[in-house]
């Protein structure tokens, strides 16, 4: 992968951030945008605008084409064989709040249990809980794995297994977890979990939030078994508006719609309606015509590449910056590590840890971290100041936090376009945050607090 | 960076009035939902009035803020500009707080913060501010213990 080559298709780069040329450090919030994708949404937009499944004149034709283009690319790129099994939608949040409202009001009741994880990003945390408190359904969250001592360094993120079977009876209805933590970079092993699963209760849905995956990962979705998988256009390269839920087919068409109005009927009467047929079902309204063409162009580019090629890059890119930032005394990562980092006590030359890698494969280019006491916030504006842009909070998975009993994190994430060079930048940056706030010692581990209940090995049972 | 003055800092190592009034007349609580910032601020009004038992004591804008104090979690700009915030109005009439305004704190913490840090910085201002929009009196369902 030629990293200098893709840089120049993304305009952003050019820019300068307080004076500082710009590294963009946060597209696990959202990626930066290819000139490639910019001129296929210009194009449309200049060339062949109008609204798709309606009328016979040539715009409405060619839009409608390029709309149905873009599916079947987008089918193609996750492994999907049927088109119509690709359902658009504005984003993962949409997606996951199609499956709670269509399926879930359909098939969950009262007593009935959910099972997902403490790692879930709020997009695949509230909509559950707020179907649980509307109608007395169970929350079962599976714990992730920590090693003895509860060492913030030695949370290594992963999900924890036994808890994760314990959880599963047979008043479970649904399982949900993430392919990838948004805060962790955990990549979960997906396709076990799934095996987990339908080994115990075969008829029993298995929802995955693709968001931090399919951007970065080949991903394979009818490989890995499951029944929904949810992903956004716009960490992938896309827009923002565009996103996908993909479902398997005779699941997808026994719900009701989730939303009603024009597209998704087949006729209407004054008495009654009948809908679509699938993905227009669920596809109420005018869609996102050029996001959905925006995704198109992004798929094309992320093939390109290739997938595998894209992964390599970012986890030589990943360790590196692990290897980095484990320099800094002060600094604590969260996250999987022990397969990327082997920590050696301090040697007698040198106070840096020595680091072997090995391809275990279960981390993702998601590094969250603290730096001493400094809050997070205070890291993320000294390092805007330099140009560097990173995430800090609670990174939209709040329960996490509490888990982890860290409070706000810090959060660096990488892409295609980001180099070694960005990693020096950052690392830069932190020397600064040190310099600026002083001796900050190192973070003094777990926050105490009246989630502590949460730290067990034991499903988190919920029930309102 | 200009951001982080020396002051700042101080103020962020060894907050000023940081703690619980015990026998506090109002306690009010702010929460920055983006980060999880939050600030708890302890009243203690000054030429109270005796009051016996479950009658309210009453607060106007008069009444003087003898006594103030914070608690909180939160980045080196909310948790200063708590500390900064209250010795500004420690020994200050109520009606004061409502004059406050955003820009009055960020000449209090010493310059601009910038649009993003804005919430961080007037965590404490909005805070305190609900003692006057809530009209409050004295103990009331403000108190939380």
């Amino acid at each position: 992968m030629n990293v200098q080559k893709i840089r120049k298709d993304f305009p952003i780069l050019k820019r300068k951030i307080n004076g500082k040329s710009l590294v963009y450090l946060d597209s696990a919030a959202t990626s930066q945008k290819p000139k490639q994708v910019i001129d296929a949404v210009e194009n449309f937009l200049k060339t062949s605008n109008a609204n798709v499944h309606r009328g016979i004149h040539t715009l409405t034709v060619e839009a409608t084409e390029a709309l149905d283009d873009a599916r079947k690319k987008v089918a193609e790129f996750v492994g999907v064989k049927d088109p119509a099994e690709i359902i658009f939608v504005r984003n993962t949040t949409e997606a996951i709040n199609l499956v709670a409202y269509s399926w879930g009001r359909l098939n969950i009741s009262k007593g009935d249990e959910i099972v997902l994880t403490i790692a879930e990003h709020h997009s695949n945390f509230v909509p559950w809980q707020q179907l649980a408190a509307e109608n007395g359904a169970i929350l079962k969250i599976v714990p992730l794995r920590q090693s003895q001592g509860f060492r913030p360094v030695d949370d290594n993120g992963e999900i924890d297994l036994l808890a994760f079977k314990k959880a599963l009876t047979k008043k479970t209805k649904l399982v949900t977890f993430p392919h990838v933590s948004n805060i962790l970079g955990t990549i979960f092993p997906v396709e076990k979990l799934v095996s987990i699963v339908k080994g115990q209760l075969s008829n029993v849905p298995v929802l995955i939030d693709g968001a931090q995956a399919v951007p970065h990962l080949p991903v394979n979705i009818p490989k890995i078994g499951c029944d929904f998988y949810a992903f956004s256009g716009h960490k992938m390269l896309a827009p923002a508006g565009i996103g996908v839920l993909w479902g398997k087919r005779e699941i997808l068409e026994a719900m009701p719609p989730f939303m009603f109005g024009g597209d998704m009927i087949s006729s209407v009467k004054v008495d009654q309606t009948t809908w679509a047929e699938l993905p227009l079902k669920f596809e109420a309204g005018t869609p996102n015509i050029e996001g959905a063409i925006g995704l198109g162009a992004a798929v094309d580019y992320l093939r390109k590449l290739g997938m595998e090629n894209v992964r390599c890059y970012e986890e030589e890119l990943t360790k590196y910056a692990l290897e980095k930032l484990s320099e800094i005394p002060e600094v604590t990562i969260y996250g999987p590590l022990n397969s990327v980092i082997a920590r050696s006590e301090t040697t007698k030359q040198s106070k840096k840890r020595s680091l072997r890698y090995s391809r275990d494969d279960n981390r993702a280019g998601v590094i969250s971290f603290k730096i001493g006491s400094v809050p997070a916030h205070d890291v993320a504006s000294i390092l805007d100041s330099e140009g560097v842009e990173i995430r800090s909070g609670f990174n939209c998975a709040e329960p996490l936090a509490d888990f982890l009993g860290t409070g706000p994190l810090a959060r660096a994430s990488f892409y295609i376009y980001n180099t070694k060079g960005d990693v020096d930048r950052l690392i830069l940056g932190l020397r600064k945050v040190q310099k600026v706030f002083g001796s900050v010692g190192k973070w003094d581990g777990r926050r105490k607090n009246k989630n502590d209940n949460l730290h067990t090995h034991h499903p988190i049972i919920l029930s309102t | 960076m200009d951001l982080y003055r020396e002051e700042i800092l101080e103020h962020w190592r060894s907050p000023q009035n940081f703690g619980e009034i015990h026998d506090a007349d109002f306690i009010v609580d702010q929460i920055n939902p983006l980060c999880g910032d939050q600030v708890t601020f302890y009243f203690r009004f000054a030429k109270r009035k005796k009051t016996n038992g479950n009658v309210p004591f009453r607060i106007n804008d008069d009444t003087i803020i003898g006594n103030v104090s914070f608690t909180g979690k939160g980045c080196a700009i909310s948790i200063a500009s708590a500390s900064i915030l209250s010795e500004a109005i420690l020994n200050k009439p109520v009606s004061a707080l409502a004059k406050i305004t955003g820009r009055d704190v960020l000449k209090m913490i010493g310059g601009p913060v910038g649009p993003a840090r804005l919430k961080c910085a007037f965590l404490s201002l909005e805070a305190v501010k609900k003692i006057t929009v809530k009209n409050t009196h004295g103990r009331s369902e403000e108190v939380q213990n």
